[in-house]
């Protein structure tokens, strides 16, 4: 037989690696999946159970202001009011992205508009450092420097949601700032010539073109920062007070869901009420973030058809 | 340094007059020299084109005449460029008024993300004027003389973005005349377009050169003999001659010039 219509009949080895290798990296890709589809499932059917077999009430969870699992109410129904914490994550989240959002764009614009060379001779380093100092050192020095410049300040005690939104703010700049830069570098030359050659000023160019250009990716930016506050745990649980109470004012001891979940997870008992009900805070963290990414593949996708 | 080649410039007729010229503009892009000393006349009115191989410098002739070179961190741009008796290349000449009177048009048309009636007011707007009826009026006269308003006149509040390519050019080219500009330059408008949108622009071209003087730069010599009045043969950073266009293309002085419009070249 013609051996080269042989070797076109049988496979060769060459088919043979490739088939191996596509099935090697089909089977990683599958235990990421797997992986992740099980933390989804585990955290869901836990933060459920006091829902389900502690009769606890969906409504109350989100609306009542007492965190008691352990005690029941009239209706025997564990006392699960999370609101405090959820008022106090969105308000120190939403807080420090507002404060942080004005430098890191002034920063990403200077970065990138105005002086490219300095930008990335200085500051990019002192950013890049930013993100690497651990969230335990920055809670540390917010301790230290901020509770007490509030306390001198706002009164009382000096911990709570302003303590921790300034903590937070130092640690998201960063995220917030490299990510602006990114968007506004993505915004293609030709917009800024265009605008110049129209006798624009640089200013004019910057404020109307290049930032409503990279606008998707600048609030994709911002929603990042949100993301990565409402996650942080360890720095804002050091300097918010930790008091499941509904904040009065921004120098009153609150709380947030991830302070609660770190200060009390290893003092209950899997499978009790108590338990449950933090499984139930974890579940909430977890749809947060998923929301985040939606939000977040939702503006990336509006960018692209621009 | 450059190799003295020969060159040949004709100079305008007596009676025309001139609305720019260089003398001696030279570009570096850091220690290179990218253009090599180069003088022209610009007559009002008129086309001229600017024509020569990739690299030859024509494009960054082009671009010195509005000082868009100085966007450019690593370009040093010496020489003249004398407009209205006032040499605009002086670092104390405000570029942004260089920019309103000397308009620009692209190769690549680039309008904003924005609606049509926005890409033509953007510029208008960052001067102050808000008088709507007036923007308006703009918007139709400029499009109009930009021969697109009957194909947009019923959705200027779309996203340029969603016209065909011969459309944003023309888009851009109306947006540039918004600034009621004296001259216009043109970095090679027509080479990402189809032929029949080539066609338009050029058409239009020649209803603008009434008001503007236009200056051109094209890799495609047919289009320079159609539509131009002059034209200047860039070689290597250098500029080999200039003269009317039917004077280039029928009985050039040098004998690159010959070479490069019978295809000769090298």
């Amino acid at each position: 037989m013609d051996p080269i219509a042989k070797s076109l009949k049988s496979t060769s080895v060459s088919a043979k690696i490739e088939r191996r290798g596509k099935l090697i990296t089909q089977l990683c890709t599958m235990v990421i999946v797997l992986l992740v589809i099980a933390i989804f499932a585990f955290i869901a059917s836990k933060g459920v159970a006091i829902f389900g077999q502690d009769h606890g009430s969906v409504l109350d969870f989100f609306t009542k202001t007492t965190w008691n699992p352990d005690k029941q109410d009239a209706y025997h129904r564990p006392l699960i009011g999370a609101l405090p914490m959820i008022v106090g994550s969105f308000a120190v989240t939403l807080l420090s992205v507002i404060v942080a959002t004005p430098f890191a764009l002034a920063a990403a614009i200077f970065m990138v508009e105005i002086s490219p060379k300095s930008g990335k001779k200085f500051l990019q380093p002192v950013i890049e450092l930013l993100v690497g100092i651990p969230s335990v050192v920055y809670g540390f020095i917010g301790l230290v420097v901020i509770v007490p410049s509030v306390q001198k300040i706002a009164g009382g005690s000096g911990f709570g949601i302003l303590a921790g939104s300034l903590v937070l703010f130092v640690m998201i700049l960063p995220t917030i700032t490299s990510m602006s830069v990114d968007a506004l570098k993505a915004v293609p030359r030709y917009y800024r010539e265009a605008s110049l050659a129209l006798g624009a000023t640089r200013w004019q160019t910057t404020y109307k073109v290049v930032l409503r250009a990279g606008a998707p990716g600048i609030m994709t930016a911002v929603i990042f920062g949100m993301s990565r506050a409402f996650g942080e745990a360890l720095a804002v649980q050091m300097v918010i007070g930790n008091a499941i109470l509904m904040p009065t004012n921004l120098a009153s001891p609150a709380t947030t869901l991830t302070s609660i979940l770190t200060m009390n997870v290893g003092n209950t008992i899997m499978g009790t009420t108590a338990n449950n009900a933090l499984w139930t805070l974890a579940l909430l963290l977890l749809l947060m973030s998923l929301i985040f990414n939606i939000i977040i593949k939702y503006l990336a996708k509006r960018g692209e058809l621009k | 340094m450059a190799q003295e080649l020969a060159t040949f410039t004709r100079p305008l007729a007596k009676d025309a007059s001139s609305a720019l010229s260089t003398e001696d503009l030279r570009v570096h892009y850091g220690a290179k020299e990218a253009l090599h000393g180069v003088s022209l006349n610009f007559e009002r009115h008129k086309i001229t084109s600017l024509i020569g191989a990739s690299g030859s410098g024509k494009s960054t002739y082009l671009r010195s005449l509005n000082r868009m070179n100085d966007t450019i961190a690593t370009a040093q741009i010496t020489g003249k460029i004398m407009y209205r008796n006032v040499n605009i290349n002086l670092p104390q000449v405000d570029v942004y008024e260089v920019r309103k009177h000397i308009g620009m048009v692209f190769q690549r048309p680039n309008p904003f993300s924005k609606s049509i009636r926005d890409n033509i007011t953007f510029a208008l707007e960052r001067r102050g004027l808000k008088d709507r009826q007036k923007l308006a009026e703009i918007v139709e006269q400029t499009l109009k003389q930009a021969s697109l308003w009957e194909q947009v006149k019923d959705d200027l509040d779309k996203s340029a973005l969603a016209l065909s390519g011969g459309q944003q050019q023309r888009l851009c080219i109306a947006r540039a005349l918004a600034m009621k500009p004296d001259i216009l330059l043109m970095d090679e408008p027509a080479s990402a377009l189809d032929p029949i949108s080539t066609a338009n622009i050029e058409t239009t071209m020649q209803e603008l050169k009434k008001d503007y003087t236009i200056i051109i730069v094209t890799h495609n010599m047919q289009q320079a003999s159609r539509i131009s009045d002059y034209t200047a043969f860039f070689h290597m950073g250098q500029m080999i001659e200039f003269d009317q266009t039917r004077r280039i293309f029928t009985r050039p002085q040098v004998q690159l010039t010959e070479n490069y419009v019978s295809g000769h070249f090298g």
